[in-house]
């Protein structure tokens, strides 16, 4: 397995989540879904991350961003990985 | 424990000896604080030695046995020690905090118990419609998979020889 350098902390069934999950698959990118809990006091990984337990949050170990809030990381991701890709060296 | 009567015998299977190539799988894998898709090979090549557990659903008693019996001889100081059985990532958890095992062992979900199948070691559940699960077993292996040990269990319920498992580590 490739081990890609997004993680998307996720939890299942979360809307906000899923909409991170569209625009990473539009963009083609590779990412790792790391599943946490539903009760808020469970996610201390993405409080360490992050300072907040809300999901969606990517960590991009590109370029050394952690993010969470989906509207603000569907923008990093169009920014960062959005551009127009055609023939630019 | 003597029991006055015979406890079942299960049929003689085939599933990976020593000296064989464990199959690969890959299934979420659960710590303490999220799970994600993790391959067993991903593991044994982090690790010299890797113990694979097959248990009964979680929270039935031979997981509860298995896993504080696992706990109280710390196999994690010797070896990258996870479980493998049909309950969700939600159920694994909460074993994980139950056992207080959290940090120290992970757990892989297999709820359409694929991996045990192909590992030749499925058992249908009696009284238990359309469930099936992995019959209890041990596999020791290396970074390459290679199994160094194997134990599956011959009656149902039956438990791993803790100390010829830990002969290995």
């Amino acid at each position: 397995m490739s081990d890609p350098t997004l993680t998307l902390y996720r939890l299942q069934a979360c809307p906000f989540c899923e909409r991170v999950v569209r625009k990473l698959d539009a963009l083609g990118l590779e990412y790792r879904s790391r599943f946490v809990e539903p009760m808020h006091s469970e996610r201390d990984v993405v409080k360490r991350l992050t300072g907040k337990r809300t999901v969606p949050a990517i960590v991009d170990e590109d370029t050394g961003v952690t993010m969470s809030e989906s509207a603000n990381i569907v923008d990093y991701l169009d920014r960062t990985y959005g551009g127009d890709t055609g023939g630019a060296a | 424990m003597d029991l006055d009567f015979d406890v079942v015998d299960l049929d003689e299977i085939e599933y990976p000896e020593e000296g064989e190539t464990a199959p690969d799988f890959t299934r979420p894998l659960v710590n303490d604080e999220y799970w994600e898709d993790e391959s067993l090979s991903s593991l044994c090549a982090d690790s010299d030695r890797v113990v694979l557990v097959f248990h009964a659903m979680d929270g039935a008693f031979p997981a509860t046995y298995v896993w504080n019996e696992i706990r109280d001889r710390g196999w994690h100081e010797d070896a990258t020690v996870v479980g493998c059985s049909i309950s969700t990532p939600y159920a694994h958890k909460r074993l994980l905090d139950e056992r207080d095992i959290a940090g120290d062992y992970r757990l892989f979900s297999d709820p359409g118990n694929g991996v045990a199948r192909e590992y030749g070691i499925d058992m249908d559940l009696d009284g238990m419609a359309g469930l099936e699960e992995p019959r209890p077993a041990v596999f020791v292996l290396d970074g390459d998979r290679t199994v160094e040990y194997a134990w599956v269990a011959a009656e149902w319920p039956d438990f791993p020889d803790y100390d010829a498992v830990e002969a290995q580590l």
